[in-house]
């Protein structure tokens, strides 16, 4: 029950506790309960909004950065990523297989703040042997929503 | 193909003959004009998945065209779709049916529903259905000149048809029952039980079953039980089953028949005559379906849940009794208390709340005093629905 609950969170995180006991079956109270229990057990990290910045005069630039590190003892890759995700301009960070170890989707007001940050911050941390800057051109799809207008699909009024 | 010219004298009739003129467009055609005419309706009206068909199925459809793939396919519809559908058929709920002579892939289960018709139908052969039933039914029973046949259903009962009910039926003229379970309109399900019983009495007086199992991926915890899969009941079932509903692939129409080799055998030699082969893009796209489809019908049936357990819960809320459907995408309330008939129930609902739901007469002589509502649409549209309904119903409380 927990999962369906998940399932309709992540998909609309507004969704109300009366909404989701009437879509799953279970009772107002019951929903609360589940939905606590996994914000503090750090399920439910944050609830959020996919926000489509194009269309808002915000000026935001947003940047692919591979990091390529060497591994130290004992801690592997944990400590560098920590090092890495502590920075508020690191949106995600991952450990990615191939080429480059670490993944990090940055975010600054200019394309120099970026490279500034990439340049100062990230690559001078111990340990990162190197970077490759990917800066985003345009952004198609955010967290499978898709950002460009879609048309509206008409469907007959009344099929039997 | 050579037919003898018919001997008999020109009786003076219209142009139009006698079947045809018999059946109505729909039932409702009054109600049909009215929704042309008002805007800024949410539909509850509609018969299919609001899904679009998913992605990779799409895809595949389009590669095919880029590749040439727009020609007529083998009449019983392409080799590795029969393959497919088989092994398919085989893992879900129903026996194992032979590729090369058991399966006709049609355009959707509409066409297989007029072929059987056609196939096994002779002037004034009886057809038995459950009353109320999908609207093709009798529709095409009576274009194949039969006569159907209504055994009638009721709530009390979970809209489900018992076996003494269609033995009493049984002359020397039924030549078939057909059954449609899960059903439209009313999202029944038959218990596995009861559908032994009808095997039995159909083993019994050695008719024929036509199971039109369109809607039998999309049921909420209970499990579909095949009629074809019921011991000793393959040779003597036409399953009848499409991808439309569970895959959101109605605009596609591919459907299909299983049944023995005699069946698909008159079958084919209707289709290859009117129809030739079902739209090859659609083929292709339903061996993706078959191939990469099962987790987007998963995720699919659990958003349907979602929205089942929404409305009916709602309209029971609002006053309007409302039977726990177990399959398809229909709820079926009882609008009886308001004194008004379906019709007038679904021409007020539209014209004073601007929503839109199907008058249960459409559905047959048992339908009336209910209204079909389908939830394949957003959750949102099912509560802005259900609050106008809210305010229609407490205006037309009869005291």
């Amino acid at each position: 029950m927990l999962t369906e609950i998940l399932r309709i969170l992540e998909s609309d995180s507004r969704t109300t506790t009366k909404q989701i006991a009437a879509m799953t079956g279970i009772s107002a109270a019951e929903v609360t309960k589940l939905v606590k229990q996994a914000q503090k057990d750090r399920v439910i990290l944050k609830y959020k909004a996919v926000v489509n910045w194009d269309k808002v005069e915000d000026e935001r630039v947003w940047a692919l950065i591979d990091v390529k590190v060497t591994p130290q003892k004992d801690v592997g890759f944990d400590a560098i990523a920590e090092r890495v995700y502590r920075f508020p301009q690191a949106r995600s960070v991952y450990l990615a297989s191939g080429e480059y170890d670490l993944a990090v989707l940055v975010v600054g007001k200019t394309e120099h703040e970026v490279a500034n940050f990439v340049s100062q911050k990230l690559a001078t941390i111990e340990g990162v042997q190197g970077t490759a800057t990917h800066f985003i051109l345009k952004r198609y799809k955010e967290d499978g929503e898709i950002l460009e207008e879609v048309e509206e699909v008409k469907r007959q009024q009344v099929v039997l | 193909m050579i037919i003898k010219p018919r001997r008999e004298s020109r009786k003076k009739r219209g142009l139009i003959s006698s079947p045809v003129s018999r059946i109505s467009p729909s039932g409702i055609r009054k109600f049909f004009d009215l929704l042309a005419s008002i805007d800024g309706v949410i539909s509850l009206g509609v018969g299919e998945p609001d899904f679009a068909t998913p992605w990779p199925l799409c895809e595949s459809a389009i590669r095919s065209l880029e590749k040439g793939y727009t020609m007529y396919t083998s009449n019983l519809g392409m080799p590795e779709l029969r393959e497919r559908l088989s092994q398919y058929l085989e893992d879900t709920y129903s026996p194992k049916y032979d590729p090369a002579s058991e399966l006709l892939v049609t355009v959707g289960v509409s066409e297989a529903l007029d072929l059987t018709m056609r196939a096994i139908l002779d002037v004034g052969d009886e057809v038995i259905m459950p009353d109320p039933h999908y609207v093709s039914y009798d529709a095409c029973v009576i274009l194949a000149r039969g006569i159907p046949v209504m055994v009638p259903t009721s709530e009390e009962n979970d809209f489900e048809v018992s076996a003494a009910d269609i033995e009493a039926r049984i002359t020397n003229k039924t030549r078939a029952i057909l059954l449609g379970y899960p059903a439209n309109p009313t999202g029944a399900v038959m218990p596995r039980g009861k559908l032994e019983e009808i095997a039995e009495v159909a083993r019994r007086h050695q008719v024929p079953l036509i199971s039109d199992e369109i809607y039998a991926r999309l049921i909420y915890g209970v499990e579909h039980t095949c009629l074809a899969a019921l011991p000793g009941m393959k040779e003597s079932t036409i399953l009848l089953g499409g991808f439309s509903k569970s895959y959101a692939m109605t605009g596609w129409r591919i459907g299909y028949a299983a049944a023995s080799k005699e069946i698909i055998s008159a079958m084919t030699k209707i289709h290859q005559y009117s129809i030739m082969s079902a739209p090859t893009m659609g083929q292709v796209a339903a061996i993706e379906a078959l191939k990469s489809g099962g987790d987007s019908v998963i995720s699919m049936v659990e958003e349907y849940n979602r929205r089942r357990l929404v409305i009916v819960k709602g309209l029971n809320e609002i006053g309007l009794p409302c039977f726990e459907p177990r399959g398809a995408f229909y709820a079926f309330p009882s609008i009886k208390f308001t004194g008004m008939t379906s019709e007038e129930f679904a021409e007020r609902l539209l014209v004073e709340e601007r929503v839109a739901v199907v008058p249960g007469i459409a559905f047959g002589q048992c339908g009336e005093g209910y209204v079909r509502c389908c939830y394949a649409t957003s959750l949102g549209e099912i509560e802005e629905a259900l609050s106008r309904m809210k305010r229609f119903v407490d205006r037309h409380q009869v005291a």
